[in-house]
């Protein structure tokens, strides 16, 4: 059966453009293969919605959405979903719940304790310490800064903005920071843990609000420099 | 007088809407329509309105469904009981299952499953009002949503139906065509390679007939798949 009416080629998307699953980003070269690309038939294809970066010889496309995938060493902010007599079950806002051995906790537990050391319900910030290739992962809470959450709040951004709002000479996070008074741990999974003043969480909130809202603009980083400062009233 | 009696295009080409032979109808989509949803579309095309959303990846269960080595598609086609002139008994019947069954096989052909182990996507298709080829919109609707939720895909899928009437293959039957008209010939198609993801055929044609048939569903899925990259730009930004 003949194919009349396909396409006969893809056109090629240049860097900085919305692309779309299947459009050509350009010709096979023989350089890096960065996220959200393929080869396909000689051609370097998305495979994601998002835009097209060209940085270094590596071609890749920054997604608008995306889901969380955990890698070992990311800190992550997670939040205890069960317990069996000897490991804790964490949610991580990914596709699969990560486990926490007691052997990895920060206190000593008893085995069988686990419920009395930390119930269903609360956050802890840890650290992703193994992942296999079928996304069984496996946290711990040994480490400097890793513990029980007791005090402030959480948020969250999409997990593709984190990179944007923690990197950078102006980046994001210092603005909130400097604006807001407030302690801030940006976590690799989306969530935010915010603790301070009433008055400077207030300021957070709404700047991540903004973010969330603007999160597919340009220039977000100058955008919310811009937001700061009105809502300082300058 | 018999179905193929009532006469549906006159001698002019024209149709019982007003259409050519070739022509569409009306086509508006809209991209992340429903926030909870991790990804989403509506699509309004004539009568027909349709959202799909995705949810997911997340942990497949009941776990006897994961796939040690790929994600699952769970698909579910539904019509709302108020889509239909009479009311549409509600919940899940054979038809709803074979839409949903071939659907997901649709759209596993051009997801990365594989990127996925264990997991399951969730895509829910819901048909808020019918008018004919609500198969075809659901499937475009699901792709478009799939995007949206930033699930790996080889290409999008654009699916469209032509069918014949009163020997006249046309292309995008209404609802009065697929009623009485004397073939169906819905297809699942890969915008950028050409390639046929899904297809069905309900009556006869005659091989010069499909072809012609084909050709229109070719013709308009490289139009449909113009209007998907229009409507993603409005949202996103950007020339797509």
């Amino acid at each position: 059966m003949s194919s009349s009416g396909a396409s006969d080629g893809r056109t090629s998307a240049a860097s900085g453009s919305l692309v779309v699953p299947g459009d050509k980003i350009c010709t096979e070269t023989g350089g890096q293969l960065g996220h959200g690309v393929m080869k396909l038939d000689g051609s370097i294809i998305a495979t994601k919605l998002g835009y097209v970066v060209e940085k270094g010889g590596e071609v890749s496309v920054t997604p608008l959405h995306t889901a969380y995938f955990p890698r070992p060493g990311d800190l992550v902010l997670g939040y205890i979903e069960g317990m069996r007599a000897n490991i804790w079950f964490i949610d991580l806002g990914a596709p699969f719940n990560a486990i926490l051995p007691m052997s990895l906790a920060p206190m000593k537990v008893e085995f069988g304790g686990t419920r009395d050391a930390m119930n269903v319900g609360t956050a802890i910030l840890c650290r992703v310490q193994e992942i296999d290739e079928s996304h069984s992962s496996v946290v711990t809470m040994k480490g400097m800064g890793l513990r029980k959450v007791n005090s402030g709040f959480v948020d969250t951004v999409p997990p593709h903005l984190v990179s944007l709002l923690s990197s950078g000479g102006d980046a994001i996070l210092s603005q909130l920071k400097d604006a807001s008074n407030c302690r801030i741990i940006l976590c690799a999974n989306g969530r935010i843990w915010v603790d301070g003043e009433p008055e400077g969480i207030r300021v957070v909130r709404d700047i991540l609000a903004f973010i969330r809202n603007n999160a597919d603009s340009d220039n977000l980083s100058s955008k919310v420099g811009n937001h700061l400062k009105q809502g300082n009233g300058e | 007088m018999g179905y193929g009696d009532v006469q549906m295009i006159d001698e002019k080409g024209n149709r019982v809407d007003g259409r050519k032979a070739g022509d569409l109808r009306p086509i508006e989509i809209e991209m992340g329509v429903v926030p909870v949803a991790d990804g989403s579309a509506s699509v309004r095309w004539g009568t027909n309105y349709v959202i799909a959303s995705i949810y997911g990846p997340m942990e497949a269960h009941p776990r006897k469904i994961q796939r040690q080595e790929r994600a699952v598609l769970d698909v579910r086609y539904n019509m709302a009981p108020f889509s239909t002139t009479d009311r549409f008994r509600p919940g899940f019947n054979r038809r709803s299952r074979e839409i949903s069954k071939v659907t997901a096989e649709a759209l596993e052909s051009v997801v990365l499953l594989e990127l996925y182990p264990r997991s399951k996507i969730r895509v829910e298709i819901e048909v808020i009002c019918a008018e004919a080829g609500t198969r075809c919109v659901g499937l475009t609707a699901a792709s478009l949503a799939l995007a949206d939720a930033g699930i790996p895909m080889t290409d999008l899928v654009v699916s469209v139906a032509s069918g014949k009437i009163n020997d006249v293959v046309v292309c995008d039957l209404n609802k009065e065509e697929d009623n009485y008209g004397e073939a169906d010939l819905p297809m699942g198609i890969l915008p950028n390679s050409g390639e046929l993801v899904f297809l069905q055929m309900d009556g006869d044609l005659s091989p010069e007939q499909f072809q012609e048939a084909w050709d229109y569903n070719m013709n308009a899925a490289m139009e449909i798949h113009v209007m998907m990259k229009e409507a993603i730009a409005n949202k996103y930004g950007g020339e797509s």
